[in-house]
């Protein structure tokens, strides 16, 4: 149908394409519909560029090579041919908007042709013309200006003329306007146009009609994070708006609070939100606000009693339906406590206290989560009480375990916690009749726990000793290797038993075995994907319950007990104190800022007071007040810095690192675990392994910080060795991978003298590297009076390293010049060592060698950064760069024999064919070959008559296949590879390649 | 962007349904119920805008007939909400005062004769690549009118 001479029949089949077509083929029709494209049917372009828009949204790299003419669609005679692009181009900007900034003009002259009615009446909507077709045009400008001051400005005349034009007194305009306010706040701004933004946002906001009002509340709210002067403006009405019977304004009326929530108006702000929360059933609402609540209340909660009040206001309402980050959250942050001791001390008293009165109320049901934090916090700090005893908490806590509406799940935390309490109640029939009751349970990972404590409660001496009291945040020192064993594993050798073998040389074995029926692709998978080595006695330690504990879990599975003693190690007098001081800092800095501000505020209000001394009512003023403790700390310059963005704001509880948040995942799960002890053993043993991992990861990280900066050498690494030694002696079960490497990176720093020359002869090595590899021209990327930053890529075997040389142009020296680049998703970016040398000297040049990995295909991506260097005059100043990397980057040749490539084509799934027109130069194949080779990196395989074969792989290690065949002037190209989106990539480059040459 | 297109009378009978992203057979059911029941709970003073799940649902209602439009969270509703009465505008005028009566045929009509009527109206252009596949009232109806010149006689692009 697509081929066909009838209009409607073409019609027909562009519809279907769009509509129902698969991924998978896609290329079989994509040149049908690019042909369509310059049909003389304006309709049938329209159409086929919208076929094109699905198959961008489906797959975007398939269509990639088409873009061209796509702008071809946005520059056609027809209105619906141009508008249909807009879509394509929408969705390309909303994903690389820095790619699409020379359009701008364009667009620009569209919407001026369209706000100026230049279009066919045939457009217009109630005398608006083309409306919806100006709102898009509005998103994608708000998306290109964003933060450019220079694109911003080719905008300003034409959103200028949009606000005026729209102010027909029409629903649509509304909408038109709604999306102007929407741009002209997200471009980089301009104040003429913000007034007039603002006055728009006032016209809304104080409009009867209820939709309108809806709207202005919205743009309020994206308004505020920018301007929080203007909610000051308007408060009376967002006051009248909370009150709204139309919970639909109460809530969105109630996002906007949460977005000017300060350390002042939180108690009042969180107040209203847990009335609406009372007042909601939906459960997707409920979920909603409590997270947010739970934020505020992390943040800026002003004292103790109010945190707890509101968390177990949270806890009961949010119930098991919350995200279980929350109360993992109030956890941690009542264990770890903040800078003050004594407030800690007074915090966990006053939720201890809080809890036993809960508790203490008769029929009442608590979700099981809220039960959860319960148990835990009063097993935790029920010490701290002075008027009741352990025993009459053990009592309670028994009493809610003998009740039927508690899950098992909470059972458990609820044992845990009489097991955390039996030490300090010195003896307890309570403790007995629990033992008594549990040990014949039905569930056995109740069983186990009733066991586990009736051991620990004949042997109170090695209870006390197990689990201390306040003792959540300490670390264990806990023999991972189970050396204790090792007489047992050796009494069991001698009298003959079989030694113990690791999983994966079990499973080797086995292997080996069975080999004779196997075929050997069978083998070589098996081998491959083979496990990560453990080492040996973790696997029978089984039983051996008493060797760690931490009194974090109670007594759970051993093994991961000592996953939490090593975390906390780190956690604690690792990179935490350096934080921890930030916030006191700021903390200290704020003060100041808001007596200020509560002045203003006052001003404003008794302004405003004046104003209305009239009609004051009585109501009124209660709503004064309201507002008044609404909108504390708004209205002056120096507060924006407290809104909306959470790292400027002194966090009071702040989140530690990410290392505990790992951590409470990691608790989390092995309190979910149903202890079963041996199943779970090797799930553990496993966790273990990949949680030594990471944390060697981030501790080479961490060291490699340290022992680039010099001038922190000799204090940090002085706390630092120690731990390192200690760090070892805890993951015994992997020695070899950790101490090893952790002791290499850690010996630089030993000396600085060392370093230093090491640093110095860095220098070279690389001159000989270069030579080693290809490697493109240097570039300059960026300069000024004094540096200049070039740069250039040599592509390694076995990853691509980028050199950025940074020669000093000034007849000064520079101090510490450092390179960093920005985090980007698709990359790991690893500096090479030797990259921060302290002293620059005059006229000459350095360079910094980083390798870069992917991670996630891609096709273009802009690896930036920047350098910060010292004059003499430490006078510091910074330098931005950015580097455009392609996957052909990424591309090496794979040398492979004629033989693999058959069986590796056989085995891959994804393939793409296409026929590509070769140009006079090189119509005989092996010179198309040649210049494949030359400029895509591919490696030829074999010439074979008219049929080639080619490989090449992305790195690290995805392999992709080619076979050519020539037909006359036609090249078939047809692509294989285990990636999916590789072969539509390479297709693309090789188009370019025949194409260009 | 716009996820579901629904035509409900106040008895809660889907007359017309248009999904843009795929939801399960059963599933859908269970959301219709769900979303004409949150509109029908409303009253005329409220907005017709309501928060459902992780998505908007924009509502218009005409006799017995309510128009629900889900969008997802980046779409400006009061441009969805204007996109419905165009709608009806062009039912209207297709079908010379629309009723329910009509919708209710309108699923034959609809993917039949549509595709060779031309209306007067212009399908709102916003919203073409999510609709037009399904409705099409118009078939090439705009002359090239000599005012518009698009955006190449004025910038040259390449």
């Amino acid at each position: 149908d697509l081929q066909s001479t009838n209009l409607v029949e073409v019609c027909m089949a562009l519809t279907v394409v769009s509509q129902i077509f698969p991924r998978e083929m896609i290329p079989a029709v994509l040149p049908l519909i690019e042909d369509k494209l310059q049909h003389s049917k304006e309709i049938i372009r329209r159409k086929a560029v919208l076929a094109l828009y699905k198959f961008h949204l489906i797959a975007p790299n398939q269509v990639q090579h088409i873009h061209i003419k796509f702008r071809k669609a946005l520059c056609d005679r027809d209105v619906g041919v141009m508008a249909a692009s807009l879509h394509i181009y929408l969705r390309m900007i909303k994903e690389n908007s820095s790619g699409y900034k020379d359009l701008t003009g364009s667009f620009v002259t569209i919407l001026k042709q369209v706000v100026g009615g230049k279009l066919p009446v045939d457009f217009n909507y109630h005398s608006v013309p083309a409306p919806w077709l100006q709102i898009q045009l509005l998103r994608i400008l708000g998306l290109l200006g964003k933060d450019d001051q220079r694109t911003s400005e080719l905008m300003y005349d034409v959103l200028d003329e949009s606000l005026r034009r729209a102010e027909l007194n029409h629903n649509v305009t509304y909408a038109i306007l709604f999306e102007c306010v929407h741009t002209v706040y997200s471009i980089y701004p301009k104040s003429e146009l913000l007034e007039k933004a603002a006055k728009c946002i006032g016209k809304f906001v104080l409009s009867p009609k209820i939709n309108l009002k809806y709207l202005g509340l919205k743009a309020l709210t994206y308004v505020i994070q920018q301007d929080p002067t203007l909610a000051l403006q308007h408060q009376m009405t967002i006051i009248e708006c909370l009150d709204h019977p139309d919970p639909i304004i109460k809530r969105e009326t109630l996002e906007l609070l949460y977005r000017i929530t300060n350390a002042q108006n939180v108690t009042v702000i969180v107040q209203k939100m847990l009335e609406y929360l009372h007042q909601s059933k939906e459960e997707y609402v409920i979920v909603n606000l409590v997270g947010k609540i739970a934020e505020l209340a992390e943040k800026y909660a002003p004292d103790n009693a109010w945190f707890i009040q509101t968390m177990n206001a949270v806890f009961s309402v949010g119930g098991d339906v919350m995200h279980p980050d929350i109360p993992n959250n109030f956890l941690r942050l009542l264990a770890e406590g903040f800078d003050d001791e004594t407030e800690d001390q007074q915090l966990r008293l006053y939720a201890v206290q809080s809890y036993l009165t809960l508790l203490d109320m008769e029929n009442v049901f608590y979700p099981q989560r809220f039960l959860q934090v319960m148990s835990w916090v009063l097993g935790e700090y029920s010490y701290l009480l002075d008027k009741e005893t352990p025993a009459e908490v053990i009592a309670k806590l028994y009493k809610l375990l003998m009740n039927d509406s508690v899950s098992s799940e909470t059972k458990t935390w609820l044992i845990a916690a009489v097991t955390k309490l039996t030490p300090q109640a010195h003896s307890s029939d309570t403790v007995e009749r629990l033992i008594h009751e549990f040990t014949i349970s039905l569930d056995t990972c109740m069983r186990q726990h009733a066991f586990e404590l009736k051991h620990l409660h004949e042997n109170v001496e090695l209870m006390k000793s197990l689990l201390p009291v306040d003792r959540s945040c300490e670390d264990l020192a806990v023999d991972a290797s189970l050396s204790f064993l090792d007489g047992f594993v050796a009494e069991g050798l001698s009298q003959g038993a079989a030694p113990y073998k690791p999983h994966h040389q079990r499973q080797e074995e086995k292997l080996s075995q069975e080999k004779v029926l196997n075929f050997e692709p069978y083998g070589l998978s098996f081998s491959s994907s083979g496990f990560t080595g453990r080492q040996s006695p973790a696997g029978i330690s089984l039983g051996s319950d008493i060797s760690g504990n931490s009194a974090e879990t109670g007594l759970k599975e051993t093994n991961s007990l000592k996953l939490e003693g090593i975390k906390k190690l780190w956690g604690k007098e690792g990179y935490l104190p350096k934080k921890e001081s930030k916030t006191g800092d700021e903390s200290g800095a704020l003060p100041i800022p808001q007596e200020s501000i509560m002045e203003n505020v006052d001003q404003a209000i008794t302004k405003k007071d004046q104003s209305q001394v009239l009609t004051q009512s009585k109501e009124e003023k209660e709503k004064q007040l309201l507002a008044s403790s609404l909108f504390v700390g708004l209205g002056s310059e120096s507060t924006v810095n407290l809104l909306g963005k959470a790292d400027t704001v002194s966090h009071k509880f702040r989140r530690k690192s990410k290392v505990k948040e790992a951590k409470s995942g990691e608790t989390t799960s092995t309190h979910n675990m149903t202890c079963s002890s041996f199943s779970s053993l090797s799930n553990v043993a496993y966790e273990d392994d990949y949680y030594l991992n990471t944390l060697h990861d981030r501790g080479d990280k961490e060291l490699k910080t340290f022992s680039l900066n010099s001038e922190l050498l000799d204090s940090e690494s002085l706390t630092e060795l120690p731990l390192v030694e200690k760090f070892s002696n805890c993951s015994l079960s992997t020695p070899s991978l950790f101490a090893d490497n952790s002791m290499e990176i850690f010996h630089p720093p030993q000396s600085t003298a060392a370093s230093v020359a090491k640093e110095s002869s860095l220098a070279s090595p690389f001159l000989e590297e270069t030579t080693e590899y290809i490697h493109s021209n240097a570039m300059e990327i960026c300069n000024n009076e004094t540096i200049s930053v070039s740069s250039y890529k040599i592509w390694k075997d076995d990853c691509l390293l980028m050199v950025w040389s940074v020669t000093n142009k000034s007849g000064l020296e520079l101090k510490s010049a450092n390179l960093e680049i920005f985090p980007v998703e698709n990359f790991k970016v690893t500096e090479q060592p030797g990259c921060c040398l302290p002293v620059t000297e005059a006229e000459s040049t350095r360079s910094f060698q980083y390798s870069v990995q992917i991670e996630k295909p891609f096709t273009e991506e802009i690896l930036s950064g920047f350098i910060s260097y010292h004059m003499m005059d430490t006078h510091s100043a910074q330098l931005e760069f950015s580097v455009n990397l392609s996957l052909l980057d990424f591309i090496r040749p794979l040398k492979i024999s004629s033989e693999d490539f058959g069986k590796l084509w056989l085995s891959f799934a994804n393939d793409v064919k296409q026929n590509v027109k070769m140009s006079e130069s090189q119509a005989a194949l092996p010179s198309a070959l040649k210049t494949l080779q030359q400029k895509l990196r591919l490696h030829i395989i074999e010439i074979i008559g008219n049929e080639g074969l080619l490989a090449c792989q992305l790195l690290p290690s995805i392999p992709c296949l080619l076979h050519c065949r020539v037909y006359a002037d036609v090249l078939a190209l047809w692509f294989r590879s285990s990636c999916s989106t590789l072969p539509d990539y390479l297709l693309y480059q090789c188009q370019k390649v025949m194409e260009g040459s | 962007m716009i996820k579901f297109f629904l035509m409900v009378n106040k008895q809660g009978q889907t007359r017309l349904s248009k999904y843009y992203e795929h939801v399960d057979i059963n599933k859908r059911t269970l959301l219709e119920t769900e979303v004409i029941k949150s509109c029908l709970s409303r009253s005329n003073e409220q907005c017709s805008f309501i928060e459902y799940k992780d998505f908007k649902l924009i509502y218009r209602q005409y006799a017995a007939l309510f128009i629900v439009v889900g969008v997802n969270d980046t779409e400006n509703e009061m441009a969805i909400y204007e996109f419905i009465h165009n709608f009806v505008e062009v039912l209207d005028e297709y079908f010379s005062r629309v009723s329910e009566l009509d919708v209710s045929f309108f699923n034959t009509v609809f993917h039949g004769t549509w595709q060779a009527h031309s209306s007067p109206y212009q399908e709102p252009i916003d919203e073409l690549p999510k609709i037009c596949s399904a409705l099409e009232p118009q078939q090439a109806c705009f002359s090239p009118d000599s005012s518009f010149k698009g955006a190449a006689s004025t910038t040259p692009i390449y």
